[in-house]
């Protein structure tokens, strides 16, 4: 997802091969060292792992809502209204708490809520494609073209000197995160964007192309992965729809994953370790020779390009939903997608409230719920308390100059750090 | 030369078989759906045309794999020489798809539906315009038991153990299973009502998936967890949790290599079976529906079914016909009772 923004650009500047190298490469050592992670530190992480309650979660998310907020763009207000409409949208569906149905407006059809597939497809592809089509004039009728393959694999020295330290810490995101049993891969994607946009000495880059912003994203997501695994090889729990195929599949070699699968079943968990270091290697022979070609696609030209982006997101949406409900559904949002970008609203925030939303207030409900009602769940326990406390410092420390400056009525400066331009 | 009329007239032509090419499609369909097969009393000829069995969920879950199972059982054990098809029509605990089966195919014995005890929940949840009485019930097919866990540290070493704390304060103790209204939340609503509890009174938190209710279980959030018996074995056997009561007829083997005791056995008058089963669209003839429920006879008594049933650890829970009926129409009522007491069926 975080890799699409800065990857998108990149290709726009003629740079697709270095950014389809960098996210190739960047995979590859983030699957090598976590697989490596994983066979490791297995044990004791799932140990560690489960020790989180749903107010740990909660103040996880709370954590990541706050230290993603670049994303909200370079305007407060419009960040914010994309937030809300994420957020709303999340809202849709069946809750989980109670099982009573919110905003859908007596449709069977809502009551599973707005799948992210879909409200990703109509934002990105729809959305991004009909503003392109709208204004034939404003672009190039083909992409910049590509700029000449130079230096080791597509990056020049300059990449590679900008690459690694974005690999190594996406890693170190991406694992921890997929260990964790509702974690996921998507905030440590977001937060390993949000982590390079803020440190990289690039920052003005951001935006416009940035190899940090695809590098650290697709490592953190390959990360994650093999951190999926560490709940699922030891004690048998599932956090994905993936490592639930692979839990049947375990099942069916009368193999049950748990806590004795690292003793009783060695055979088969160093074989699948295994497999995953011989399994980045294959997708690195594979995805670095096939960069050549997949750079050809931006030849094609662009009503070709546009039409065919359009019958595969409608046919990507039927097919995860076999509903012509959520293809119109997608539509629908592409429309939307169509203005917010026509009116520049940014785009990333609506995803971010889609994921994250839910998560809070599912783990926020479930906490208090669990503590029949006492706030006092947030702060009981250490764990809590410094994610929370983790959160409040990521939401104040970048704002303390501004504030700072403000009391000694230094105007000028306050109105320059607010950072806003319209 | 072509006049302009003729060209006119040959362009008229060309646009009539475009329109004409759906409208032969439609007729086609049409008479696949079955409108052929005799409706008249006796022995009518079934099946005719393709079997289409919908699974109400998305591929992978209970729903799936007992449709898909049906379908390669059908096959491989030679029930029937027509083709079988498995179709997925997911949402809201299966009540989108129940809603199609009952709109969209009337009076079509080609088209079956996999449902069980978590949609009868579900169409009360939901408040679905559409239930399970408005289909054709053919049969009950397999079953599995509820298993109710603790934590290995946790001082409850008997259900009756348990009981005892929650009738003295019911918001005391922490139920976690799976989605609100489903069978876990029905277990514990029911359990509440024989131990004479207000079911309204339990403390339940839902879970999407088995995954986050045995984190939660070991996190120490939870004190009681409630699922089917395959999810909580392994944590069982390895020692994490124990397993209080199974919820079936009989005691079975929740991962501690010695059968548990059932929740009668315990004391509470309490039974609830997992159960999945098929059903037909309403407004089949007595002779239709005679004729599925004899596929489905069938398809139970072969080989390839019992062979299935080995080999994914289900339970056979057959009823067909009549007593399928009056099976259902049973757990509809004491289902949606239950929700109603728990506070789940809304005004």
């Amino acid at each position: 997802m975080a890799t699409s923004i800065e990857g998108y650009q990149m290709a726009r500047r003629g740079r697709a091969r270095a950014a389809l190298a960098t996210a190739a490469i960047g995979s590859f050592v983030a699957g090598t060292i976590s697989t490596v992670l994983l066979s490791v530190l297995a044990v004791p992480m799932a140990r560690f792992a489960v020790m989180f309650r749903a107010a740990d979660y909660f103040a996880l998310a709370v954590l990541a809502m706050v230290a993603v907020t670049a994303l909200v763009g370079r305007s407060m207000t419009r960040g914010l209204l994309s937030l809300a409409l994420g957020l709303f949208v999340g809202l849709v569906g069946i809750d989980s708490l109670t099982g009573q149905a919110r905003f859908t407006f007596g449709s069977v059809n809502l009551l599973d809520g707005v799948n992210i597939v879909v409200v990703i497809v109509g934002l990105f592809a729809i959305g991004e494609t009909l503003h392109l089509a709208s204004r034939p004039h404003d672009v190039p009728s083909t992409v910049a073209p590509l700029e000449p393959a130079r230096g080791f694999a597509w990056l020049t020295r300059e990449d590679w000197r900008r690459s690694w330290r974005p690999w190594l810490r996406g890693t170190a995101l991406g694992f921890p995160f997929g260990a964790l049993p509702s974690g996921g891969a998507e905030l440590p994607t977001f937060l390993s964007y949000t982590y390079e946009s803020k440190r990289s000495k690039h920052r003005d880059e951001f935006g416009e192309g940035a190899i940090e912003g695809v590098a650290g994203p697709e490592a953190a997501n390959n990360a994650s992965f093999s951190g999926v695994l560490v709940p699922l090889l030891t004690l048998g729990i599932p956090t994905s729809a993936t490592a639930a195929v692979m839990l049947a599949a375990f099942q069916i070699f009368n193999v049950q994953p748990g806590p004795d699968l690292f003793d009783e079943g060695g055979a088969l968990v160093w074989a699948l370790i295994a497999s995953l270091y011989l399994g980045n290697v294959l997708l690195l022979l594979l995805n670095l020779p096939l960069i050549r070609l997949w750079v050809k696609v931006l030849q094609i030209p662009r009503p070709v390009l546009y039409s065919g982006i359009l019958v595969f997101a409608t046919l990507g949406v039927y097919a995860v939903s076999g509903s012509v409900f959520q293809v119109l559904l997608a539509y629908a949002i592409g429309v939307v997608g169509f203005f917010m970008r026509r009116y520049d609203f940014p785009i990333a925030p609506v995803i971010l409230g889609l994921i994250l939303g839910p998560m809070m207030e599912e783990q926020f409900r479930r906490a208090l719920s669990l503590s029949n009602g006492d706030f006092g769940v947030f702060v009981s326990r250490p764990l809590t308390v410094v994610l929370l406390s983790l959160a409040v410092l990521a939401l104040v420390v970048p704002y303390t100059p501004r504030l700072l400056a403000r009391g000694r009525g230094d105007r000028v400066l306050a109105k320059v750090a607010l950072g806003e331009d319209d | 030369m072509m006049t302009t009329a003729s060209r006119a007239r040959l362009r008229a032509g060309a646009l009539a078989l475009a329109i004409s090419i759906p409208i032969v499609l439609g007729a086609a369909a049409c008479a696949e759906g079955g409108n052929d097969v005799g409706a008249s009393a006796g022995e009518v000829e079934y099946p005719t045309s393709t079997i289409r069995i919908m699974a109400p969920a998305a591929p992978g879950g209970g729903w799936d794999l007992t449709a898909r199972t049906m379908q390669k059982a059908l096959k491989d054990g030679g029930v029937t020489s027509q083709a079988v098809e498995v179709d997925n029509v997911t949402g809201a605990a299966g009540t989108v798809g129940l809603a199609q089966l009952v709109s969209k195919h009337n009076a079509d014995p080609h088209r079956l539906m996999v449902t069980g005890l978590v949609m009868v929940g579900g169409v009360v949840t939901n408040k679905s315009a559409v239930n399970l009485t408005q289909t054709t019930p053919i049969a009950t097919l397999t079953a599995e038991a509820e298993v109710i866990v603790v934590p290995a540290a946790s001082k409850y070493q008997t259900l009756a153990d348990l009981v005892d704390d929650f009738k003295a304060n019911p918001t005391a103790i922490k139920w976690g299973g799976g989605s609100a209204g489903g069978t876990d939340q029905i277990l514990v609503g029911l359990l509440a009502k024989a131990a004479g509890v207000d079911p309204k009174q339990a403390k339940y938190i839902p879970y999407s998936g088995g995954g986050e209710t045995k984190a939660a279980l070991l996190s120490g959030d939870l004190g009681v967890g409630v699922s089917s018996v395959s999810e909580f074995k392994e944590l069982v056997k390895s020692g994490q949790l124990r397993a209080l009561a199974v919820s079936g007829a009989s005691g079975v083997d929740a991962g501690a290599g010695t059968p548990a005791p059932t929740i009668k056995e315990s004391g509470f008058e309490v039974e609830l079976m997992n159960w999945r089963g098929v059903v037909a669209p309403p407004g089949l003839s007595d002779a239709q529906r005679a004729a599925v429920v004899a596929l489905v006879d069938k398809l139970h008594s072969s080989q390839a079914w019992k062979d299935a049933l080995a080999q994914q650890g289900w339970d056979d829970f057959y009823k067909s016909g009549d007593e399928a009926k009056s099976f259902l129409d049973a757990e509809s009522t004491r289902i949606t009772t239950v929700l109603t007491d728990i506070g789940l069926a809304g005004s």
